[in-house]
């Protein structure tokens, strides 16, 4: 096993590597780090690769990356650490600037003056502490309560530095948890001796988590997402720490980087949101057509049965915690439903997948239009396939869909799919909880739009219901969820850390919106999200639409108009006389190019200093709106 | 492993750690020999030929190293014992 297990091997990186080096061009020489950096990699290519990628950008080139500035904090040497973070971050579509703080000052650098830290003006702060910082130097006998008053208290005091270090930049604070660094000193008894280094670091670990919740604190779950070595390589090497304060060995850097930045990626909107299946011999062992449903082995009674039904039990759980999911099979489809219809030890049921598709097309061409039918991203999609060949044709014509190389057992695939770390979340809500159900919904939804006759008549009778509201503290996390995922229907894809969001709602003159729409059919959820403010390169009598975005399972339903009607009011209520709509085009947001101008929006020419490619809008108000066919409340209903 | 054996691989691995494909090394060279050999990189050097010969150098091993002759005998040391 190493370290990054899931990706695929590379056959000779030093060639790779001596290829890409003598690229002349800056942009290429880019590509190729960061198409390295999909590969299992020690530390010393992943060195290189940094290095490589280092020269690429000094030379200008960007590549398809989002920037990210990510300051870390911490109590030990740390900077090794950091060609691990840039490179997998090239892997996660970031491109990771990482700022180290002067080793141990991580205290006075957010609660006194840290010049360098402000100038660097993070988006993300990573606190990394070591077991040294804990209350560990209590009398071994004290007893319980007198532990936990310590950790209380000093929990008390990081809590203070997160609130500090969030007030002065804004930003996103990460927490990491305690690797267990001290021997045991009663062996089993360890965790029964309230004050041992154990018990302290369990406890610590604990509470570490409970508070970063309550402070909407990430974590950068260590202690449970290291192994305690790997390959024979232990996670603590006391060598280490004796020569350099290392406490995360040089060697493992790689997947220590690769739990950094998927944290990181989660935070701007960069997990994978779709996992799309294999059927034969990844959901089940055998093959159903030749087989048939009796010859399957899935369910109790056959070990290697036991193994994919526990398969299926993650991916099931994986879509209740709000992962989509899809099927992708070669087969022939009623032969595969009659698996999901009728075998008695189905896990997975067919109402869990929100799309189906077997035939005997290539697996490519299908995965691009399940992509299309969810209206996701083909960067947002995990595929999972028991087929070497065909992972390698899907990595090969489909660069941007994450293919983990699945282990031969199936014993080890959820395993291998928890190492891979696709899904990292930074909040869980209800509606991640009512994905799965959202889906459905809207399958019965489109039977409905079969069967009607008119668009008009059809929108009527989803007798929909829209509320609309300002964005308050219980809004936030998911409001802010939305701004950084959104990539299709979003005007200005403007990305928001919580902490940036909470910022901008306090300014005065703001109009924000929370938008939740409701049908017969069910409740889609906090759908839309809108922030208008005055700017200052524009007149005080007028609001500039910051963001405007919109999930995209509400499209075609006169939503947008609904939601000018509201968003009108409310800034008429400030006393503005126009909206002023920004559209900046992406490679993903071309869905709303015609946006304003569908909603009587009329071009104007951009201001100074607008981003290039920009096109403005103006909105007089006090005029007639569009036509919609949406009940508004701003009552919370039950 | 003969000695030149070791100077063979030992000099990849230097090639990789310090990225570059044309560094030569011998028994007189010392750090002040190969631009950018900083503590950093030693630390680096030291965790590569630990990984490259399947070998662990002791915590008091790490510093007192005069050149790569002495690093070599060191090596070939660690080999002969298993």
């Amino acid at each position: 096993m190493s370290q990054l297990s899931w990706l695929p091997a590379s056959q000779d990186p030093s060639a790779d590597l001596k290829a890409a080096r003598s690229l002349a061009d800056a942009e290429a020489k880019l590509a190729a780090a960061i198409r390295l950096s999909g590969f299992d990699r020690d530390f010393l290519v992943t060195e290189r690769i940094d290095k490589l990628a280092t020269a690429a950008m000094n030379a200008g080139a960007q590549g398809a990356l989002t920037p990210v500035r990510l300051a870390v904090l911490a109590s030990h040497t740390v900077e090794h650490l950091a060609p691990g973070i840039r490179v997998a971050g090239f892997n996660r579509k970031l491109a990771l600037e990482v700022h180290f703080t002067p080793y141990g000052l991580y205290r006075q650098s957010i609660l006194g003056e840290d010049a360098d830290l402000a100038a660097f003006n993070p988006q993300l702060i990573l606190f990394a502490l070591d077991g040294s910082t804990l209350p560990c130097d209590l009398p071994i006998g004290a007893p319980e309560t007198e532990v936990e008053t310590a950790i209380t208290r000093w929990i008390d005091d990081l809590r203070h530095l997160w609130r500090g270090a969030r007030s002065k930049f804004a930003c996103q604070v990460i927490q990491q948890s305690f690797l267990s660094d001290t021997p045991a000193l009663f062996g089993n008894f360890e965790g029964l001796a309230p004050a041992s280094s154990g018990s302290i670091l369990d406890r610590t670990n604990a509470a570490l988590r409970q508070a970063a919740r309550e402070e909407n604190v990430l974590i950068l779950d260590i202690a449970w997402q290291m192994p305690a070595s790997v390959d024979g390589i232990p996670v603590l090497d006391p060598v280490r720490w004796h020569h350099a304060k290392q406490l995360i060995h040089p060697a493992l850097a790689p997947l220590y980087g690769d739990l950094v930045a998927r944290v990181v990626a989660a935070s701007v909107g960069l997990s994978r949101k779709c996992l799309v299946l294999d059927l034969d011999n990844t959901l089940w062992g055998g093959v159903i057509g030749d087989d048939g449903l009796e010859g399957i082995r899935l369910g109790q009674g056959d070990a290697e049965g036991e193994a994919f039904l526990a398969f299926q039990r993650y991916v099931a759980r994986l879509g209740q915690r709000g992962v989509m999911l899809a099927v992708c099979s070669k087969n022939t489809a009623e032969v595969a439903e009659a698996a999901f219809a009728q075998h008695p030890e189905m896990a997975l049921k067919r109402d869990e997948i929100a799309c189906f598709v077997c035939n005997w097309n290539d697996k490519a061409g299908n995965i691009r239009k399940i992509a299309r039918t969810l209206n996701i991203g083909i960067d947002s999609l995990v595929f999972v396939d028991d087929n070497p060949a065909e992972r390698a044709i899907v990595r090969r014509e489909l660069p941007d869909v994450a293919v983990p190389e699945l282990p031969e057992d199936p014993a080890y695939y959820p395993q291998c799919m928890a190492s891979a770390g696709y899904f990292e979340a930074v909040s869980f809500t209800a509606e991640d909880a009512a994905r799965g159900r959202a889906y459905a919904m809207n399958a019965q939804r489109a039977a409905a739009l079969e069967q009607s006759t008119d668009m008009e008549g059809y929108l009527k009778s989803l007798e929909m219901v829209m509320l609309a509201r300002p964005i308050d503290k219980a809004d936030l996390a998911r409001s802010s969820q939305l701004i950084n995922k959104s990539n299709q229907f979003n005007l200005t894809t403007r990305r928001r850390t919580e902490a940036e969001l909470n910022a901008l709602l306090s300014e005065e003159r703001v109009v924000s919106l929370c938008v939740r729409l409701a049908d017969r059919f069910g409740d889609n959820g906090l759908i839309s999200v809108i922030l208008a403010r005055s700017d200052r390169v524009w007149s005080e009598d007028v609001l500039l639409i910051d963001t405007w975005l919109m999930s995209c399972r509400v499209l075609g339903r006169g939503v947008e108009a609904a939601t000018l009607h509201v968003l009108a009011q409310q800034a008429e209520a400030l006393g503005a006389r126009a909206l002023i709509g920004e559209y900046r085009p992406t490679a993903k947001n071309g869905l709303v190019k015609q946006h304003y101008s569908k909603l009587g929006f009329l071009p104007i020419s951009p201001p100074e200093g607008a981003a290039l490619d920009a096109t403005f809008w103006r909105y007089e108000l006090g005029g007639t709106l569009p036509e919609h066919f949406i009940r508004i409340t701003d009552a919370v209903h039950a | 492993m003969p000695e030149p054996e070791i100077y063979k691989e030992l000099t990849e691995v230097f090639r990789s750690v310090f990225d570059e494909d044309k560094i030569v090394i011998g028994p007189e060279t010392t750090a002040a020999d190969i631009p950018g050999w900083d503590s950093a990189i030693h630390l680096q050097l030291i965790l590569a030929t630990e990984m490259h010969f399947n070998l662990r150098f002791r915590t008091a091993e790490f510093e007192f190293l005069k050149n790569v002759g002495d690093f070599v005998a060191l090596i070939q040391g660690k080999l002969a014992k298993r």
